[in-house]
């Protein structure tokens, strides 16, 4: 027995019974690829790519001293971007949340990190044959916690401090109760000056390394990394990330997940992070399942840019 | 002598055969509606992915910093670079080309779906490309890439500011997995057929069994 179901023209097609024309599939695939070679050879050969040379801790402490120091004091007393994070490089916080619920938290710390121990303490602490260097960091770690906070907490205050000024590479800080952190501090701004905290801190646990989170989460915390990003647009309200250095492309294809950041609210928001990614990712499945979402399947349709596409077909009808 | 009995192997030949006959993987004719340019932005995306593993391949085999101090390193980069705008333009043509014809229409949904897998996939795989440059834009990206990610939970076993895992996921895992979905969507393409024009009279009905 036979019977009638509706048609759904945004899910159906009957099949085609009209004419055919020659194609010769082999032909298209080559000539694509000749098009898209001579093309990516010209772009190539008239503009190049852009390759700014990586920033340096050496950089950061020569060339901004107090911002290296001031950093580094954060990281004593817990106030740093890295030190305060929480998961996956430490329990200081929760991470962003959405509802009450953290996806991090949950997750937990799997990339461990101790921004004072880590980016101070221990390249301090290999300095050969500086016994003021030792002594320091001996009685900082003889400190009990809330001793070396408050040290570190009075430095942080004395080195952001308007007056505070670098003579030949050296800050210069109004004197204070800052215990041994005074002199740790000082000692990694030379250290870094020197260029040995680059290599330290890339190869703390062994000889080859390929892992660059350590440095990387310490230079972010600075301003240093952020204001030579200020000057190539490429800052979080700059549209951020799908920008390149210089009048390149970037990623493009990001534009969605870089505008939800210049949203009022989101772009103000502590957990944009993850607010961002819920989007997204709401957003792509809605991309991925349109093919049976009620009204957003029919847009096709009744937008009508079909008739644009297959003008030839309408045409000869 | 015996004729061999049908093995898996057979049962895999004749299933692939049946599904995917030669005619229908490389057909010498189409459809006549199939005469627009839009058509085109499909082989030009896979043509783009060609070069783009190319010159990865390159970059590769020569190693990750080699482009910051050979000329030549640094023009095989260029072409790298644009060859993946490229890539990017013509796949997002054919994206758009292919939702304003609804291509997902007759039982052709799995082709939509694995077109957008592949189109995240790229994403993913443009954005570890991104990490694994060793200079600043890297240095920047990753910093600024790190919250959204780690945010997620993700952070705990992908770690974008860890230069040499993310060139791993850059030249293994994550090219693997656009290639064999790109191969995936041509299949079915192929399989399917290319989507028919909307009727004029789309309120007819059609008879089932």
């Amino acid at each position: 027995m036979k019977r009638r179901k509706a048609f759904h023209p945004d899910r159906e097609v009957n099949p085609w019974a009209g004419p055919t024309r020659p194609y010769d599939i082999a032909k298209e695939v080559v000539i694509c690829v000749v098009v898209m070679a001579v093309l990516t050879v010209a772009l190539a050969v008239l503009f190049g790519s852009p390759d700014d040379r990586a920033v340096t801790l050496k950089q950061w402490a020569t060339e901004t001293p107090i911002d290296f120091a001031a950093t580094a004091a954060a990281e004593l007393d817990g106030s740093a971007g890295t030190a305060s994070y929480g998961p996956p490089y430490n329990s200081a916080s929760t991470g962003p949340s959405i509802l009450g619920i953290s996806p991090a938290k949950i997750v937990g710390v799997h990339v461990r990190v101790n921004a004072a121990k880590d980016f101070v303490l221990s390249p301090v602490a290999t300095l050969p044959q500086n016994p003021a260097a030792t002594l320091a960091i001996s009685t900082f770690e003889q400190a009990t916690l809330r001793q070396q906070q408050q040290w570190a907490a009075a430095y942080t205050k004395a080195v952001t401090a308007k007056q505070v000024q670098a003579v030949d590479g050296r800050v210069i800080v109004a004197k204070g109760n800052f215990g041994p952190v005074g002199v740790i501090v000082d000692q990694l701004v030379s250290m870094a000056q020197s260029g040995a905290l680059d290599s330290t801190m890339l190869t703390q646990e062994r000889f080859f390394s390929t892992d660059s989170t350590k440095p990387l989460l310490f230079l972010s915390d600075g301003s240093y990394l952020a204001n030579r990003a200020a000057i190539d647009h490429l800052q979080g309200d700059q549209w951020g990330m799908m920008n390149e250095t210089g009048s390149w492309p970037g990623q493009a294809w990001l534009w969605l997940y870089t505008m939800w950041y210049q949203v009022p609210g989101l772009s103000t928001s502590d957990n944009a992070d993850l607010q961002v990614w819920a989007i997204m990712m709401g957003l792509t499945l809605v991309l991925l399942f349109v093919p049976f979402i009620p009204g957003l399947r029919s847009i096709p349709r009744w937008t009508r840019v079909y008739r644009l596409i297959w003008r030839a077909h309408y045409k000869a009808q | 002598m015996t004729a061999p009995t049908k093995n898996w192997t057979g049962a895999l030949r004749e299933a692939g055969l049946r599904s995917l006959p030669p005619e229908r993987l490389l057909p010498e004719t189409q459809p006549s509606y199939v005469a627009s340019w839009i058509y085109v932005f499909g082989a030009l995306t896979m043509a783009a992915l060609g070069i783009i593993t190319a010159t990865g391949l390159v970059l590769a085999v020569m190693g990750p910093t080699w482009w910051h101090h050979s000329a030549t390193g640094h023009f095989v980069n260029s072409l790298h670079l644009w060859s993946v705008e490229l890539f990017f333009f013509a796949m997002v043509v054919h994206l758009w080309g292919k939702f304003f014809m609804a291509a997902w229409r007759g039982n052709r949904a799995l082709t939509w779906m694995t077109g957008v897998v592949c189109f995240m996939a790229s994403v993913g795989t443009a954005f570890t490309g991104y990490l694994s440059q060793t200079n600043f834009d890297a240095q920047w990206i990753a910093t600024q890439a790190k919250d959204g990610i780690n945010s997620t939970g993700a952070g705990a076993v992908f770690n974008v500011l860890n230069v040499g895992q993310m060139l791993m996921w850059h030249i293994t895992l994550l090219p693997l997995a656009v290639g064999a979905i790109a191969v995936l969507h041509v299949l079915l393409v192929r399989k399917r057929g290319v989507v028919p024009p909307f009727a004029d009279d789309m309120t007819k009905t059609e008879v089932a069994k």
